[in-house]
């Protein structure tokens, strides 16, 4: 039987951050609230809080990821915790210790917070779950990234940044663009905007690409690109992964630049105030024109600075 | 020893009886049913009384893990749970280590069962060597050592010019094959259901086409060989729908479904509970009402467990790592219950599908009590419910996607050839 919440203790607090799926549109708003004054943080001399001094933060990345686990290294650092690196890579399993003795390990060493990158769907969950079990509850776990399923403080800045420069999600068209199917950012993403109240949000891909039944998300579909984006308030490109090309989903990277890379063209007939972002890394040529990266209308470098905010909100309001 | 089973409920679907009778046992066969036999002199009697009295659980898919994988369950642990379960047959996969593919693994495994002096278990031989899918077994000489059928358990056949022949050969000397109908290329790499849930979850999907595809591959070489074919573990609706339009058109086919599948659908995978990693997959809750209407209806002959027991360890990981399986031996009558209360199916005709359906499938003479039948003989108490944790179930398997729950049915006695092997 499915628990209640996995992420919300009985008093109602924020446990852990596993996903945005239930997650109640007043802690999604209190999370990017408490993220605003962080963004100030960065343009101070001295970029120091000390809401988590004495607090460790264990990043736990299981599947590389440079980017990310910087971003929370950073965040951690920011509010003074004091922050310990593990890449453990794929090769853990190969030397015979479990995720969960992994995990029982550093537990061990006094961990307060676990940031979790790991290629299995879930596995986030599993050490929360195992957690409350063992009665270590007071031990909080960040998902950074489990498979194909949730990335939700990614999902967060993204919510972050559509807020900033449009204010408020109602009355927002907002276009995910490219490989929905092993996107654990889109399926963040779409779990916040429907819970914000966006009115409409789709999905637009090849259906190669698109997850069967992902209009049961809450989404609308689109297999052409054109009226996918026509009058959109908020453009989202997907990374596609060069191992898509192998196995059959997709032909070649030129003829989905063609299809689904965006253009200034394509940009065009979405709404003149559109904003156009990326999770990040991007290729470009591949999803993104340069001129779109580059160009006026796109804030994905503010993402990446509002990234680090928001980060700082979920591990203060979980761990500090 | 003379036995009589005083008081009962007496039900025997292979024959239509349902009636208050006592039964009668001697030299391991029955040898009255109501009254006694002249100058009855019982060795020991049975009170069943409120207890249904029925043949021996007849269960068509349940793993020993011997040989070599005593480290999830031995065959001592899983006889005994076969028995706590009422289960006095039961027909066991290929997919040991070494697979049953050598007449010698089968005589052993018979032989080890002998001795444990519990259910009778039929070995069902491996359909190619090692399982892989590449070269005939010698089905001769292991249908000798004891096999009743041959299969590939839960392995892909990928060369279906293999499968027409392992089916023309099988045809040829009268030997049934039993198929697991997934296609091995539409379900690579999936773990769960493709649908709503494997969508939300980020699971990768095993769509229901990988079971259309299979069926309709194996009932066109059914056709092309006339073979004599079971299939195992149905899943879909679209799959029950294939099978009936099979029957129809007179092809011999027969197939079952598994225990967890007529009460389970992914919506219980919850937040990615490995219990639920299972194969097939659960599908969705509209699947899982066909498969229960399909049960009824007959268009699906015969209910098992399925039982696969799982180490906890390969349950506490991930989802996508997670071993499939879950134990089922002692459940499956339960289960049986719980469905035909839900369902208002009839009592008889729920417990043939544990019974004569699956002992028809075998080709045994078991699954029934007349007089002069074997003595194997489940008594329950229908009505008495008992809660699924480890320590209640006999299995060295404990996982199962039940546990905590509270289910129907407390076997009292299981009789194997005149013996109580069981009582509670």
């Amino acid at each position: 039987m499915p628990a209640a919440s996995p992420q919300i203790d009985a008093s109602g607090r924020l446990a852990h951050l596993l996903t945005l799926e239930g997650l109640p549109a007043d802690m999604i708003v209190r999370i990017l609230d408490t993220a605003q004054p962080f963004v100030s943080i960065g343009e101070r001399e001295v970029k120091k809080v000390p809401l988590l001094r004495g607090r460790s933060v264990f990043n736990l990345f299981f599947e590389n990821s440079t980017r990310t686990r910087t971003t929370f290294e950073i965040a951690a650092k920011r509010l003074s915790a004091d922050v310990i690196n593990l890449n453990i890579g794929a090769s853990s399993t190969t030397k015979g210790e479990t995720l969960l003795d992994t995990v029982d390990n550093l537990v061990a060493m006094d961990a307060d917070l676990f940031v979790v990158r790991h290629a299995q769907s879930g596995a986030a969950h599993l050490i929360a779950a195992h957690l409350s079990r063992t009665g270590r509850s007071h031990v909080h776990v960040v998902n950074a990234g489990d498979g194909r399923h949730a990335h939700p403080t990614q999902g967060l800045l993204d919510l972050f940044t559509i807020r900033h420069y449009k204010q408020d999600f109602r009355g927002l068209t907002v276009a995910i663009v490219g490989d929905v199917l092993h996107s654990r950012v889109a399926r963040s993403l779409i779990h916040g905007l429907t819970t914000l109240g966006a009115p409409e949000v789709r999905v637009v891909g090849p259906q190669t690409l698109l997850p069967t039944a992902v209009e049961s998300m809450g989404v609308q579909v689109h297999h052409d690109m054109r009226r996918g984006l026509a009058g959109c308030d908020v453009v989202v490109m997907l990374r596609l992964q060069n191992e898509r090309m192998r196995g059959a989903l997709l032909p070649s990277a030129g003829e989905y630049f063609k299809h689904y890379g965006l253009t200034p063209e394509k940009l065009a007939l979405a709404k003149p105030d559109a904003i156009v972002m990326h999770p990040g890394p991007m290729n470009r040529g591949v999803e993104i024109d340069s001129a779109v990266a580059d160009g006026a209308r796109s804030v994905i470098l503010p993402q990446v600075t509002f990234g680090i905010a928001v980060r700082m909100a979920v591990m203060s309001m979980l761990a500090g | 020893m003379k036995i009589e089973i005083a008081n009962g409920r007496f039900v025997d679907p292979k024959h239509g009886v349902d009636r208050p009778a006592s039964l009668y046992i001697a030299a391991g066969k029955v040898v009255a049913i109501g009254a006694p036999p002249a100058g009855w002199q019982a060795g020991r009697v049975l009170d069943a009384t409120g207890c249904i009295v029925a043949p021996g659980l007849v269960d068509l898919a349940a793993r020993l893990r011997e040989p070599g994988l005593e480290h999830k369950a031995t065959l001592e642990s899983e006889m005994d749970a076969a028995v706590a379960g009422g289960v006095t047959s039961l027909a066991c996969p290929p997919d040991t280590d070494p697979p049953l593919d050598e007449p010698g693994l089968v005589e052993m495994l018979k032989q080890r069962a002998r001795l444990s002096n519990r259910a009778h278990v039929y070995p069902v031989g491996a359909l190619t060597v090692g399982l892989a899918g590449e070269e005939l077994t010698e089905m001769g000489e292991l249908t000798e050592a004891g096999c009743v059928a041959f299969s590939q358990a839960d392995r892909p056949l990928v060369d279906t010019q293999v499968l027409l022949r392992a089916l023309q050969y099988a045809a040829t000397f009268g030997h049934a094959v039993w198929l697991r109908p997934q296609d091995p290329h539409l379900a690579r790499g999936g773990v769960a259901h493709d649908g709503e849930v494997a969508t939300r979850l980020g699971l990768p999907g095993i769509p229901v086409t990988a079971e259309t595809v299979a069926l309709a591959t194996i009932f066109a070489l059914v056709r092309q060989t006339n073979g004599r074919v079971h299939i195992a573990r149905l899943s879909s609706a679209e799959g029950v729908a294939l099978v009936r339009a099979a029957k129809v058109e007179g092809l011999a086919v027969t197939c079952d479904v598994a225990a967890h599948h007529l009460h389970l659908s992914d919506v219980d995978l919850g937040w990615f509970d490995t219990q639920c990693r299972l194969e097939p997959p659960l599908r969705s809750t509209r699947d899982r009402a066909a498969l229960r209407a399909g049960l009824a209806d007959g268009t699906i002959d015969a209910l098992c467990s399925d039982h696969a027991p799982v180490d906890d360890d390969a349950k506490l990981v991930p989802f996508g790592e997670a071993e499939p399986g879950a134990t089922g031996l002692e459940l499956l009558l339960p289960l049986t219950l719980q469905w035909a209360a839900a369902d208002k199916v009839p009592l008889a005709r729920a417990i043939a599908a544990i019974t004569s359906a699956p002992a028809r499938v075998l080709g045994i003479d078991a699954g029934h009590l007349a007089v002069g039948a074997a003595a194997d003989v489940c008594v329950f108490a229908p009505d008495e419910y008992w809660r699924v944790e480890p320590k209640a179930l006999r299995s060295q398997g404990k996982n199962t996607p039940f546990i905590g729950l509270e289910v129907p049915g407390r076997v009292r006695y299981t009789l194997v050839g005149g013996q109580v092997v069981h009582e509670a």
